[in-house]
């Protein structure tokens, strides 16, 4: 079991035949996900070339609108590797279309355009992860991303971060426990976008199959205070915590657009002390995401 | 990205909005031209000099003056804050030296208002701030009396609705005290339709207006212009880069910028390198936690190629302030034989006189561990990043 992504899913690749867009689609392709179109305009007709898991030859074809693939191949996910000026469009093309679930990955889309995408967002039926991360995995089944695949291990624990090399990490150390994930979730490091912290620890807390959920954070904005409260209400799991940024200086923007401390507001110590408050167990160093999760399931 | 005052009344000015007549300075003769020209169109014998520095604060850090003795005395005051190190509680203990100067004719300020645009990352949504404080420091209001502050949310769909604007002009009682209330309602109704749809277009990520005034003859005029813009929207804004101040920006991040990198100076003596920004941020908490001190933020990103990790690491190894590097990899896009050949290719150029600590990680990583042994370079290599933290903190303390 899992949450959002799994072996029945079917996923179009907007932005294909792209430099990211044809690396990562080879790579999602090998490690078993169901790619079964790819989407650029102009490029409808040609076929995208791959290898599957052990060695089976895959041809995707590639559609001019995501309406056509829709249309032709029944796909109901998409990902989107469209650069950051037209990225926004992509996403309002796939609600268009009728996708349910959209994984941006795309970073640097101006956050104007990401407004408008909540806006249509909020009245139509799809969900959106991202922009500007890494993707969704459900190990075994699904890779969504540009994550590497092969650090994961199919399991019973959710991750989901703002930072994607950070959930690398968090990974990293619950597959060297032997603690393996059921789904990982990046929803990204942009000020405005899609699913945030409560939206992904509602879906873990229905999953019957996830029983403990690594939450990461970093500096800006206030989702962490906010994902707290909702812990503290109706999370029936346990959820380990790192915040990245403690050192973080106010007012810079560390590398993802969401991650600045403006007006005193946003800083690591208070999404730290806000978290705790919730029963979350905070890391204190980020090598030790996995054996925290670990202590709050011994106890 | 960020700019000045007067050219944030530049924008203003394209947009109809309401401004003071104002003239940029780069000179106190400059200034005393300026002055005349003023009181001569104005008939007002006020001016004032301003200090055009990024920072909020400058009136109160002695930037901003008040002229009544004319263009001889504006161009005393201006030699006084023309050069001088500007210190407000935005610029941090150095301050910031002011290199240019703004002269704007003197105003009959009935009352200060402030009126401020922002993302609400909660709402996902433009908020429109407007507050009867103006001319002070508005965290202070929000935090000491926040029912002072009247926000409305701009739906993108619609934009700015006119009874949005009624609201924020009644709420703030912009009628009172004027001659002519109704028409001093209209125009402040212009100036927030007209600062909605400019913030929109232009790409902005802050804009305030501190304080936004109602002279005593009713008129409703933006007397101070804060315009922050989205860098993400670069792209499509080639006239900003002729709005940037280079002197304004950290030579080190400026220059990390055009080579597409994201670099923040920082007060330690541990430099370091790492894929991805979550994990940078990490890896400088981890250093401290460890006990040393981060140099800077560095994250190379997911599509570096090998010439801009080479390029990034040549610009820590420049760096006199450092004494010790670390280099944390989890690659996901990033290829750990990308970043294994950057560094081999930049220390061999530049030579390698500080331990350096590599911890590699995820895709390819066999391959970058092999680089980096056959480079026959003094590298120590790290399992994961504590190990790695732990390591270079040794080191440097060492050394």
């Amino acid at each position: 079991m899992s949450v959002l992504v799994g072996k029945d899913t079917k996923v179009v690749i907007q932005g294909i035949t792209g430099g990211a867009g044809s690396f990562h689609a080879a790579q999602c392709i090998a490690y078993g996900t169901q790619i079964v179109a790819g989407c650029t305009p102009n490029r409808g007709g040609e076929t995208f070339e791959a290898t599957g898991p052990g060695g089976k030859k895959v041809g995707v074809p590639v559609f001019d609108t995501v309406a056509e693939s829709v249309k032709q191949t029944g796909a109901d996910t998409s990902c989107i590797f469209v650069p950051a000026l037209g990225a926004a469009d992509s996403i309002l093309e796939a609600i268009d279309a009728g996708i349910k679930l959209i994984v941006c990955i795309t970073e640097g889309i101006p956050v104007v355009d990401m407004i408008r995408v909540r806006r249509v967002l909020e009245t139509s039926n799809s969900r959106l992860i991202g922009p500007n991360c890494p993707g969704i995995i459900t190990p075994g089944a699904c890779k969504l991303g540009i994550m590497p695949g092969h650090i994961h291990l199919p399991g019973k624990y959710g991750v989901v971060s703002r930072s994607g090399t950070l959930t690398y990490e968090a990974v990293g150390q619950l597959t060297a426990l032997g603690m393996g994930q059921s789904t990982c979730i990046g929803i990204g490091g942009d000020p405005v976008g899609g699913m945030d912290f409560i939206d992904c620890l509602k879906l873990y807390n229905d999953d019957p199959n996830t029983e403990g959920v690594i939450m990461i954070g970093e500096i800006g904005g206030n989702a962490e205070e906010r994902a707290a409260a909702w812990i503290k209400a109706n999370m029936k799991k346990p959820v380990a915590g790192f915040i990245a940024g403690t050192t973080a200086p106010p007012g810079k923007r560390m590398g993802h657009a969401g991650a600045i401390i403006s007006g005193g507001k946003g800083t690591a110590t208070d999404k730290i002390r806000a978290l705790v408050a919730a029963g979350v167990k905070v890391a204190p160093s980020p090598a030790e995401m996995g054996t925290t999760l670990q202590s709050m399931l011994k106890g | 990205m960020k700019i000045h005052e007067y050219q944030g009344k530049q924008i203003f000015q394209r947009y109809g909005l309401p401004i003071p007549k104002g003239i940029p300075c780069m000179t106190v003769d400059e200034v005393e031209k300026a002055a005349k020209k003023l009181i001569d169109e104005t008939g007002n014998p006020v001016v004032v000099v301003k200090a055009q520095i990024h920072a909020g604060g400058r009136g109160k850090g002695g930037g901003v003056k008040v002229v009544k003795g004319g263009p001889a005395e504006a161009k005393k005051i201006a030699s006084q804050i023309l050069g001088m190190q500007l210190v407000t509680h935005q610029t941090g203990p150095a301050g910031q030296k002011v290199r240019r100067l703004y002269v704007e004719q003197g105003l009959d300020i009935a009352r200060e208002l402030y009126l401020g645009l922002v993302v609400d990352r909660e709402k996902r949504r433009i908020a429109l701030m407007a507050s009867t404080e103006g001319g002070v420091e508005i965290e202070k209001v929000a935090e000491e009396s926040p029912e002072k502050i009247l926000t409305e949310h701009i739906d993108p769909a619609i934009g700015l609705g006119g009874f949005q604007a009624r609201k924020l002009a009644f709420g703030l009682g912009i009628g009172k005290g004027a001659p002519k209330p109704k028409e001093t309602i209209a125009e402040f109704v212009q100036v927030v339709t007209k600062l909605a749809t400019m913030f929109e277009k232009e790409d902005c990520s802050l804009c305030e207006i501190n304080p936004l005034v109602v002279t005593k003859d009713g008129h409703i005029i933006a007397l101070d212009a804060k315009i922050n813009f989205d860098d993400n929207a670069e792209g499509r804004h080639k006239e900003w880069a002729e709005l940037m101040d280079k002197d304004e920006e950290d030579p080190v991040e400026l220059e990390a910028k055009t080579t597409g990198l994201n670099y923040v100076s920082l007060d330690g003596d541990i430099g370091c390198l790492v894929n991805g920004a979550g994990l940078a941020m990490a890896t400088m908490d981890i250093i401290q936690h460890a006990g040393g001190a981060p140099a800077n933020f560095l994250d190379v990103g997911g599509g570096a190629t090998k010439d801009q990790v080479t390029k990034a690491f040549k610009m820590i190894l420049s760096s006199s302030k450092v004494k010790g590097i670390f280099v944390n990899i989890f690659g996901g896009i990033m290829k750990c034989d990308v970043i294994a050949e950057g560094v081999v290719a930049a220390t061999k150029e530049l030579g390698l006189k500080v331990p350096l600590v590599v911890r590699l990680e995820g895709t390819n990583v066999e391959l970058g561990k092999e680089i980096l042994r056959n480079s026959g370079l003094k590298i120590q290599a790290a399992d994961n990043m504590l190990d790695g933290a732990k390591k270079i903190v040794a080191a440097v303390k060492a050394a």
